[in-house]
């Protein structure tokens, strides 16, 4: 009998990664997991974009991470601190500004305001109903597996269970454009701005895409699991990624840094291990990629060990993003116009109006950066000073829309955008241009080569009716499982997507588990 | 990974088929004007008879326009490689300057289609397909340093079967041409052209194929009917060179087998395992296309399998279903391919049965209907499972062949 020195190792200490190998070592298995960056967190990693100004390189919230996993991970035991939850979000345009506290929205007419209000009601229902789904391994359809059956069966009773209205209603829009549903439900623009943004972001969509009613409630659906809201932890989303690791760890796991990945090892056709890029070989009956479903397959695996159909699949796959990170360090709080200080520290949406998303997201289309992109920012110094040098504060911006493959050269194309959002900015806070002490604009492609992501997908690729469920990545790697024995995905490109939920990870340690016992 | 396209133009939509450089001499030759499309080409089905054609072919020389052939050719670093991967033999074991034939499955183990491959050398080789595939062949690239690139109209094509083929390219001037073996191919020299010869072909009999530059195509034509008039030479079409490929137990795509591309019903695709042509898959071998589906059929044994019948009688069993009893309801197989070889003397048929009735030996009876001047008669006779090919001379192995 062969003796392996881990039962499985895990490729990629994102959150997911961590995840998944807590969960198989708190169940008893040995679990190695091999990280290249210096930092534990992928997408969620602490990132000094200069000295003393700290954030994280792309999460700027803690929203859709469910009570019940951060508890079942004893996090807060682990270090985690909230700095600032149940942020409420405000929507500001250069004339005027509209917050929402949970469904309850000021600035507003009476009608919107009841109208926003029965919406979310509703919203947060469905997105209740579809979190049951987020936290079950989707079913196979075509077997005769009691267990797939199972899972139909119950996915439709809880369907009906909504009750005949709302069932209708649930059916009626899932499968809409957010356009639609924000202009057939309210009236004020920056509204209907708040509800487009939330279906987009991240996303290769703009609002009139069909199916970002379907990203809206899947939004709605992690969120759905926590009382926290938007929350910023002290030390930012980074220190949830800290706090994973440290759980990991706590429940026996190795985490090896600086350890790049060249491949992933195959024998007589199962996986046996991974090849590290210094040459070593590491030996594991499973490999647990939290790397995006592309990377592994193509470039960690290697076509040679796929059929061409499945290879087809992986590369139709669709993963790349269109959304930018900025961060500016800046040396005193920032005045917007229309804001007073609490707003402040809300998460801000700087967007005026359905079509202005729309054309930002055009010039995606054409490999151009926006000329007028929309922003979701976060002032986390706000919340957590210890983020900047004192008196200074950091601000960050999610920065909507720019093409994966940029018609301009990156540089060009990065000193364009930054251009363009200092722009949109100034227009909402006059003079913030000139406190600006440092910045930083990662762009999809630098955010593919700072977090080893290819194609640079904030959720490892678009979450859409296709790439969805049962189906997502793709037919052949759904379930976590793979076509070669042993090799297992756990990341955002798997059920349920991206965010920072940690439910891909641990669906598929779950998975994991279920297939040994 | 990349492509060219070979066609400069293409054909007008009011004469959408393209000709072969054989086509003037294909003109002439017809007498009964039978032309059938193969391939996105015109091409002869009968010139004569089919019957004369036929028997050329067993008893004489025949050259048969191979040009709608698809030829792919396939270079680069990792040819051999991407190769492997892409069929179910093992390519690393085929030598430069021989020819294998192959077949290609998709994921679930099922053909695609089958074809030759040509080795030049490490980084250079030729597949030749009956039909296009250069979306699957594209795709399987992803990952390799190879270019593929379709080359059809670029090589015109003749094959020249036949006990007196090897007498006939002597005369014709290809020098040493007698010490080709089965599935060899080499350059020659051909008055200053440039001919590529294989001996390779579809009739199971002494031939050869030879693969020339377009431009030269009349010329060579011209030249080995010369030099074949004292061996009976003819120019031959499809029909005859079906008749010829059933003895050899060649299987034809979407006549014995539909590719997996095409099927719309359900359990209407082949493994080449069910096909009979486990022979052709080397589960040994690095990873390769279907080659996990394939290992799993293997465990759970075949439901069904392509196999040579016996068939008693010398009426072809054309289409016929197949009984395990003469009294059952429900059919144990079908016919793909019959006929009365005249050259076996026996009533032989492709058929697939269901098993375990594909189990060397066993009788069924297969339900024949004959159209006699309008009128259905039927006839329900027993069928032998037997070996393939039913028609193997030695002469298509001998090496140096005999001139007549």
């Amino acid at each position: 009998m062969t003796t392996h020195s881990w039962d499985a190792i895990v490729i990629g200490a994102g959150h997911n990664g961590l995840v998944c190998a807590q969960r198989l070592a708190a169940a008893g298995q040995r679990v190695l997991v091999v990280e290249a960056a210096d930092s534990v967190g992928g997408f969620a990693a602490p990132r000094e974009f200069a000295p003393g100004f700290k954030t994280t390189v792309a999460a700027q919230w803690v929203h859709q991470f469910s009570d019940g996993l951060a508890r079942e991970l004893e996090l807060e035991r682990h270090g985690l601190t909230w700095a600032k939850r149940n942020v409420a979000t405000t929507v500001v345009s250069p004339e005027r500004c509209v917050t929402d506290a949970s469904g309850a929205v000021t600035g507003v007419s009476t009608a919107d305001a009841s109208a926003w209000a029965s919406l979310s009601t509703r919203l947060a229902r469905f997105g209740k109903f579809m979190s049951a789904l987020h936290h079950t391994s989707p079913p196979r359809l075509g077997t005769t597996r009691f267990e797939d059956t199972w899972s139909l069966l119950k996915l439709g009773l809880r369907l009906r269970l909504l009750g005949r209205r709302e069932m209708r209603e649930f059916l009626r829009i899932a499968g809409m454009n957010v356009y639609d549903l924000a202009t057939d439900e309210i009236v004020d623009p920056l509204l209907q701005a708040l509800l487009a943004m939330d279906a987009t972001l991240g996303s290769n969509f703009g609002p009139r895409a069909p199916g970002t009613v379907l990203t809206l409630l899947s939004r709605r659906a992690n969120e759905s699991t926590t009382q926290g809201g938007y929350s910023l932890p002290v030390g930012g989303p980074a220190a949830l990624a800290a706090a994973l690791a440290k759980a990991a760890e706590a429940a026996g796991v190795t985490v090896r840094m600086g350890t790049p990945v060249a491949g992933i090892a195959v024998e007589n056709d199962r996986v046996a291990g991974v090849d590290l890029a210094n040459g070593e070989r590491l030996i594991a009956p499973r490999v647990v990629s939290s790397v995006d479903p592309r990377q592994t397959f193509l470039s960690l695996l290697g076509t040679q060990h796929l059929d061409t159909g499945f290879v087809r699949r992986v590369d139709h796959f669709r993963q790349r993003g269109i959304t930018a990170k900025l961060h500016l360090a800046l040396d005193g709080l920032p005045t917007f116009t229309h804001l007073n200080p609490e707003q402040l520290g809300h998460r801000l949406l700087v967007a005026s109006s359905l079509d202005q998303i729309e054309l930002a997201f055009n010039a995606s289309k054409y490999g151009e950066v926006s000329s007028r992109p929309v922003l979701e920012i976060s002032i986390p110094t706000i919340h957590d000073p210890s983020l900047a040098p004192t008196g200074r504060h950091v601000l960050t911006a999610v920065v909507n829309y720019c093409a994966y493959d940029t018609q301009s050269d990156l540089s060009s194309a990065r000193a364009d955008l930054l251009r363009n959002t200092l722009a949109v900015l100034e227009t909402v806070a006059p003079g913030v241009g000139r406190q600006i002490v440092a910045s930083e604009l990662l762009l999809p492609k630098d955010l593919e080569h700072v977090c080893r992501i290819s194609g640079g997908h904030w959720h490892h690729g678009d979450l859409a009716f296709d790439q969805y469920l049962m189906v997502r990545p793709f037919p052949g790697a759904a379930q976590y499982d793979s076509p070669l024995d042993g090799l297992h995905l756990c990341g955002a490109g798997s059920h349920p997507g991206g965010g920072l939920t940690g439910l891909p990870g641990r669906l598929a340690a779950e998975r994991i588990l279920r297939k040994r016992a | 990974m990349s492509t060219t396209s070979d066609y400069p133009s293409p054909p007008h939509f009011r004469k959408p088929l393209l000709e072969t450089p054989f086509h003037a001499r294909a003109r002439e030759l017809s007498q009964i004007d039978q032309f059938v499309p193969w391939a996105g080409y015109s091409t002869v089905d009968v010139f004569t008879t089919m019957e004369q054609e036929y028997f050329a072919i067993r008893n004489a020389a025949t050259l048969y326009d191979l040009t709608p052939m698809v030829k792919y050719r396939v270079t680069g670093a990792d040819a051999e490689r991407y190769l492997n991967r892409l069929v179910t033999r093992d390519m690393r074991k085929l030598r430069a300057g021989r020819v294998s034939y192959v077949v290609w499955c998709n994921d679930d183990g099922h053909i695609i289609d089958d074809g030759t491959v040509f080795r030049f050398s490490d980084t250079d080789f030729r597949i030749c397909t009956a039909e296009r595939q250069l979306d699957w062949f594209l795709d399987s690239a992803i990952g390799f340093d190879v270019r593929v690139e379709e080359i059809t109209s670029q090589v015109a094509a003749l094959s020249v079967q036949g006990p007196t083929s090897c007498y006939v390219l002597k005369k014709f001037g290809l020098a040493g041409v007698e010490q080709l073996k089965p599935f060899e191919f080499r350059e020659f020299d051909a008055s200053g052209r440039t001919l590529m010869v294989s001996r390779t072909g579809f009739t199971g009999d002494l031939g050869y194929e030879v693969w020339m530059r377009p431009e030269h195509a009349l010329a060579i034509w011209d030249e080995l009917m010369l030099a074949g008039r004292t061996r009976g030479i003819r120019a031959i079409g499809s029909q005859a060179l079906n008749l010829a490929r059933i003895e050899a137990g060649f299987l034809m795509p979407n006549v014995d087998f539909i590719s997996a591309e095409h099927t719309i019903r359900m359990h209407r695709e082949r493994t080449p395992l069910e096909l009979g042509l486990g022979w052709l898959v080397d589960l040994d071998k690095p990873h390769f296309n279907g080659r996990r589906a394939l290992v799993r059929q293997k465990a759970a044994g075949l439901q069904r399998m392509l196999v040579g019948l016996d068939i008693a009688g010398n009426k072809p069993a054309h289409n016929a279903l197949l009984y395990a009893s003469p009294k059952d309801e429900k059919e144990c197989g079908f016919v793909t391919s019959a006929m009365w070889s005249p050259t076996c003397k026996r009533n032989i048929a492709l058929a697939i049965l269901d098993a375990p009735h594909f189990e060397m030996g066993r009788r069924v009876h297969a339900d024949i209907y004959l159209h006699r001047e309008l009128v259905w008669e039927r006839r329900m006779v027993t069928a032998t499972v037997v070996e393939r090919p039913f028609f193997a001379p030695d002469r298509r192995r001998l090496t140096p062949p005999a001139d007549r």
